[in-house]
């Protein structure tokens, strides 16, 4: 009888091999493409951060970065302005995306397309769009001193206000669709539980529906902040010149320095540090599913 | 119907243009071909025009075009030994950096003739194309036609109240605020390579910052900014605020005191036809050449025989950089102080800005 066991299970783990391979294989141009197009790049340019002009090994790309207080700026500004367009996407996005989770489908679908269709329009014209409406002879600004709301332009954009504004526009839409899908799969028998044990529906939204909402709106608001992390053209256009993020500054270093090196040592650091923090944030996002899971 | 005939006839010319294609390829196994790279856009299609496809003519060669982004874009090439280029356009002060960086090759003053270029416009490895300004400008709408005139005026916020634009980058950045700073033209760079001097103009730019609303970047950018009046005073380069203001900008300049500057070609280490592109590069350095860029953007000539070729319009050349009365009011940018200073500059500007 245990030998017949063996038997087969020597026979299944061979079926299972075979599988595998099979299955890996299949995944073989995607492993390859990630490889030729991420892998390898990234590491070519975290080898070139560690060389001079010379070709030498050196660290003072990186020394650069701790002497120079401008760098640490750049960083700072770049992990403030994430976190501040995280958390208005929230704000915006989480009551957003509930009023669309309570319509009928089929009205929820239509305005779908609504929060859709600036997602689909370029990042770049939708930038320059906002600069032509909040520029100093802008339409907002215009409209505004016709009506007479204000006396004098005001400073809407070439600040950090500008940038702001652009970010979150374009950033909105990441977060409204996971949250939304969260929603969606909500068992709506949890509510009717909750309001059937005397739970007031203010009550029922915080005990049960905000803990089954809270993956959805972690991965919305990690996409949001790792995205903002790398932008570039935004704060270009909309900062003024003020805002210097990562990326910008990652431009500005190749061509000062005319050197692949000083510029990546500025992406290996953001990339650690971006790191670092999805890391974290995925120990996070396991523990909310194991409390809204003991929550359900 | 119309538009059928129309696609029908492109389609045509597509495929003629094709067979043109393949036919001057052919020709040029036996023809010799030479590839330019320079900065695409208006300026490029004014370089072809004027320079790249007459010279080819003349030299009965082919010349092949390529954009690039700049110098960063070079280097990358020649580390790699992979050089396919043979003339690249560029700013002076980059060329200057990458000749003594050992990215560029000699250029043949034997082969290209520069004696009647303009004092300093061509060096070992570049000469000089076309002639720019950095100059001082202003809304007429908000100051009219007696706009400010010198640097001083730029930072005096008293007697000409008004949103300032200025520069990102260093370059170009510490003379005019050594200028506004009472230093006179010619003692600048004497200041800035002096210790301290650096720090000193930095220090003037800082007490403008909070009424600059906008630092630029590049020249698409401080031109649409003067026609959209984001700003009331701007520095830039010359010709943009020309082509911005013939289409109803409400722009004006000063060349007093402004910034004369050059763009230029130069060689890559390594070049394919290194023989062929001095020939090149003396051929668009005649002045006929030089005077027929000059009718795609107001940029002057290096060569000052171009002036007296009787091809430029005698009223158009008074607008020109290089013109004579335009060149004295000017200062002439020191590439030697930009390869020695211009990183440490740099990094002080960088900390200021951020601040």
């Amino acid at each position: 009888m245990s030998h017949e066991a063996g038997l087969n299970a020597k026979g299944l783990r061979r079926d299972a091999l075979a599988e595998r391979l099979i299955l890996f294989s299949l995944s073989g141009p995607a492993v390859l493409l990630v490889t030729m197009t991420m892998l390898v790049p990234v590491g070519w340019l975290f080898w070139l951060s560690f060389l001079d002009d010379a070709g030498g090994f050196s660290l003072e790309h990186y020394q650069r970065m701790l002497v120079q207080p401008s760098y640490g700026r750049a960083f700072r500004i770049t992990f403030e302005i994430s976190f501040i367009t995280t958390a208005i996407c929230i704000l915006l996005g989480y009551p957003l995306a509930y009023a669309l989770s309570q319509l009928p489908r089929r009205v929820a679908n239509i305005c779908m397309i609504a929060v859709m269709l600036p997602f689909w329009t370029s990042l770049l014209v939708r930038t320059y769009a906002w600069l032509v409406l909040l520029q100093r002879q802008g339409l907002i600004n215009t409209w505004g001193i016709k009506l007479g709301l204000w006396d004098s332009p005001l400073a809407l954009v070439h600040n950090l206000n500008g940038t702001l504004i652009g970010m979150i526009h374009i950033m909105l839409p990441f977060m409204v669709l996971p949250v939304y899908a969260t929603m969606r799969s909500i068992d709506r028998d949890y509510l009717k539980a909750a309001a059937n044990l005397g739970a007031s529906p203010t009550l029922a939204f915080w005990l049960v529906f905000l803990p089954l909402s809270l993956p959805g709106l972690v991965a919305g608001a990690l996409m949001v902040f790792i995205l903002c992390l790398g932008f570039y053209v935004t704060p270009a256009v909309l900062g003024g010149g003020k805002i210097t993020m990562v990326a910008n500054r990652i431009a500005t270093d190749i061509e000062l320095f005319f050197n692949w090196g000083a510029a990546s040592s500025l992406g290996v650091v953001l990339f650690i540090l971006t790191g670092i923090i999805l890391y974290a944030a995925s120990r996070l996002v396991r523990l909310d599913r194991f409390l809204s899971g003991g929550g359900a | 119907m119309n538009d059928k005939k129309r696609s029908v006839r492109r389609f045509t010319a597509l495929i003629l243009s094709g067979i043109a294609l393949s036919a001057s390829a052919y020709g040029a196994a036996a023809q010799q071909t030479l590839t330019v790279v320079s900065f695409g856009g208006s300026y490029q299609e004014g370089q072809s025009k004027a320079l790249f496809q007459p010279a080819a003519k003349a030299l009965g060669i082919t010349v092949k075009e390529e954009t690039y982004s700049g110098i960063a874009d070079l280097r990358l090439k020649v580390k790699a030994g992979a050089v396919t280029w043979d003339i690249v356009a560029s700013g002076s002060g980059s060329a200057a950096r990458a000749g003594a960086e050992g990215i560029l090759e000699k250029l043949d003053y034997k082969v290209i003739d520069t004696k009647d270029f303009l004092p300093n416009m061509a060096t070992d490895y570049c000469v000089g194309g076309d002639v720019f300004s950095t100059v001082l400008a202003w809304n007429t709408k908000t100051f009219g036609e007696n706009g400010p005139k010198t640097w001083a005026d730029f930072w005096d916020v008293k007697k000409f109240p008004g949103k300032r634009s200025y520069r990102k980058g260093v370059a170009g950045a510490l003379e005019p605020a050594l200028m506004a700073d009472g230093v006179p033209p010619n003692k600048v760079y004497e200041v800035l390579s002096a210790p301290g001097g650096i720090e000193r103009a930095v220090k003037k730019v800082k007490e403008l910052k909070p009424h600059v609303a906008v630092w630029w970047t590049s020249g698409a950018q401080h031109a649409q900014l003067m026609k959209d009046g984001e700003v009331d005073m701007i520095t830039g380069w010359n010709g943009r605020f020309d082509v911005v203001a013939k289409d109803g900008a409400k722009v004006a300049y000063t060349f007093n005191q402004a910034l004369l500057d050059y763009d230029c070609f130069a060689v890559p280490k390594g070049a394919p036809n290194k023989d062929l592109a001095m020939k090149f590069l003396a051929e668009i350095s005649k002045p006929q050449y030089q005077a027929e860029f000059t009718k795609y953007i107001t940029y002057g000539p290096t060569n000052k025989k171009a002036y007296e070729l009787g091809t430029i319009d005698a009223a158009y050349a008074k607008k020109l950089p290089s013109y004579p009365e335009n060149a004295a009011n000017q200062l002439t940018v020191n590439l030697d102080w930009y390869i020695k200073f211009e990183a440490q500059a740099a990094a002080a500007y960088e900390n200021m800005l951020s601040e």
